[in-house]
């Protein structure tokens, strides 16, 4: 079945709904540790890159999938942990502006690493390749890895609803993320809610990084690169204060973005950056809060 | 006496430059591009100061003005006999037309001065984050629709057979137009409402300052700076859309933040700092000697090298080298 209109079919729809689903994923990780500490970690993706690169060593060493996974995970969690320490933790307290700076050093620095140690024309990680096999539904080729990635990303929303909303650290993150300073004074221990925030947006980092491989297996230092950017435009669109505006902004980026590229004929969908940054401009001057937030009160004196 | 004081504020910067030039026309050829390339940065780390130090909003998107002022003055510079080979699909009216070298930087300019007005009026009424955002926007838009619109310039070219006209000289000029216009903004009416929106924009507002005026009027002639820059690039180098991206924007930011965002001083200590590093590092990266040690370091050293130096200076020093103040030789009187 097809529409008429730009000629979307199901398995595009389908694919979108991937993507929409992995930046959800990614929105959450960098909305998380904006919670707690204001920043916004512009060097969110080469956690992924470093994750995908651990992928690709694996296949090439020949370890079986469920090894290169923890290896993934492993590495991007050692990694954001070394991130919060040498360069969060130092800078927290200083204006967004200079946070921002900072990680998009770390970003570049990081990209760099990667291309002394892989060379530029990167790796490929083949051991989840299987997942890019169809399945056919009612008629429909699907993907496996987009029922996989759906499933998946709903699943760690779900867990992570769950601890935000019942478990003392997840009430904890809840409120440094309102007022840290209140928290802070009531008991909420700073370094531990930090901590956590940061390894939970490092692991979803890691899922993040299994999925993107199988969509694309070759691994190069400017892997996720174009997507973590994409996804900041989705997570400032959506409002970056609260984290389910933050996630629905990160969906409906990814969702747009593997719409229009995927219906739209090759010398137009070339121009696909430009209209979804222009969307975002626009959305931006007419709520600059974001999409999905209650208008705020301009600072008055 | 009070105005000659504030003289000393364009010295240090102008003298540095100046400075810079000559010692580049003494070392051998090959190394005096390594100078040209270190003034034209200044040129486009002044332009970025202009607005982004005096009005302290981050934009991301500056390189956009350098990449239209680049292909202005490279597509207007591409002698006619030329341009079939390296731009087939031109569009007619830029087809059968040269200009010389001084028009085109002009040129360069006034499209730069001109996109950032548009650009700015929707834009400039926004703040913090989402003015990152959105001035990232620009940034893509402007890579995107340069990459695949052929009838203005290259595409995915590169714009090769550009005379090749940015001198030492011409870049040491270009260098000094674009401090003293900074200078003399910084100094004016404007540039003082400008930076006392940045320092308490609820009470320049409550005076009756027009935030969105003054951050306007500042990213008009940044952007009519950086277009010139922009030029200036196209006639140093080979030009091509990702040159003008994501690794100019980069380089450019640190060197403003390493220098310290709030000075003129800052901008230019910073980008001759960190063009002279980055440049020691190029030459490093073919194998070098240092003291007798031969050093052959890794391509991509540089950009570590340098992202290092950008991290630390922001977590020691977030105010930058110079502490984000002006040159002065002997301190204020109290």
């Amino acid at each position: 079945m097809t529409f008429a209109f730009l000629n979307i079919d199901w398995q595009t729809l389908a694919d979108a709904t991937a993507l929409g689903a992995i930046y959800a994923l990614m929105a959450v990780g960098i909305g998380l540790v904006f919670g707690v500490l204001r920043l916004v970690n512009f060097a969110y993706g080469q956690l992924v890159m470093a994750g995908a690169f651990a992928l690709a060593l694996a296949s090439e060493w020949g370890w079986p999938v469920w090894a290169g996974i923890a290896l993934c995970f492993a590495s991007v969690l050692v990694l954001s942990m070394l991130m919060d320490r040498l360069v969060f933790r130092p800078l927290r307290g200083h204006s967004p502006a200079v946070m921002l700076v900072a990680t998009f050093a770390v970003a570049f620095l990081l990209q760099s690493l990667a291309l002394i140690w892989f060379g530029p024309l990167g790796k490929i990680a083949s051991s989840l390749s299987s997942l890019n096999q169809p399945v056919t539904i009612s008629g429909v080729d699907i993907r496996k890895i987009t029922i996989v990635a759906v499933v998946v990303a709903v699943l760690c929303l779900v867990a992570l609803s769950l601890l935000l909303e019942r478990t003392t650290i997840g009430l904890h993150m809840r409120a440094s993320s309102m007022d840290f300073q209140t928290a802070r004074m009531l008991g909420v221990r700073a370094n531990r809610v930090i901590g956590v925030a940061v390894l939970l947006s490092g692991a979803l980092a890691a899922v993040v990084a299994v999925m993107l491989t199988v969509q694309n297996p070759l691994v190069t230092p400017d892997f996720a690169l174009r997507d973590t950017i994409i996804v900041l435009a989705g997570v400032v669109l959506g409002g970056m204060n609260r984290p389910i505006p933050a996630t629905l902004g990160g969906f409906a980026i990814g969702f747009a973005t593997g719409l229009l590229g995927g219906a739209l004929p090759t010398n137009q969908s070339q121009y696909v950056p430009a209209f979804v940054f222009g969307a975002v401009i626009l959305v931006l001057l007419v709520r600059p809060g974001g999409l999905f937030t209650r208008r705020q009160m301009a600072e008055r004196v | 006496m009070r105005r000659l004081l504030g003289a000393q504020e364009l010295l240090g910067p102008a003298l540095l430059v100046i400075a810079v030039a000559l010692v580049g026309t003494v070392v051998s050829t090959s190394n005096a591009s390594y100078f040209i390339d270190a003034l034209v940065k200044v040129a486009i780390v002044v332009a970025l100061y202009l607005f982004i130090g005096n009005s302290g909003v981050l934009s991301f998107g500056h390189i956009s003005f350098v990449a239209l002022g680049a292909w202005t003055a490279g597509v207007l510079s591409v002698p006619v006999s030329e341009k079939p080979a390296i731009m087939p699909n031109l569009a007619h009216f830029l087809r059968d037309r040269a200009t010389g070298n001084l028009t085109s930087l002009l040129l360069a300019a006034i499209v730069g001065g001109i996109c950032a007005f548009a650009v700015g009026l929707p834009l400039m009424r926004l703040s913090g984050l989402a003015a990152g955002i959105a001035t990232f926007g620009v940034l893509e838009i402007t890579h995107n629709l340069l990459r695949y619109e052929e009838g203005i310039g290259p595409g995915l070219n590169t714009f090769s057979s550009v005379p090749e006209t940015t001198t030492l000289r011409q870049a040491a000029i270009g260098a000094l137009v674009v401090i003293v216009v900074a200078y003399l903004y910084a100094r004016s009416r404007f540039g003082r409402l400008l930076r006392a929106t940045r320092e308490d924009a609820a009470a320049a507002r409550a005076v009756g300052t027009s935030v969105y005026r003054q951050r306007l009027i500042a990213f008009t002639i940044s952007g009519l700076l950086a277009g010139l820059a922009g030029g200036l690039y196209v006639h140093l180098l080979p030009v091509n859309t990702e040159s003008v991206y994501l690794d100019l924007t980069f380089i450019t930011l640190a060197m403003l933040v390493v220098g310290g965002a709030t000075s003129l001083w800052g901008a230019v200590v910073g980008a001759l700092a960190v063009s002279a590093l980055d440049s020691y590092l190029a030459v490093a990266e073919n194998g070098t000697s240092l003291f007798g040690w031969h050093i052959d370091l890794p391509a991509g050293t540089r950009v570590i090298v340098v992202g290092a130096l950008m991290a630390i200076v922001l977590i020691l020093r977030p105010a930058g080298l110079t502490g984000g103040r002006e040159f002065r030789l002997w301190p204020r009187a109290a």
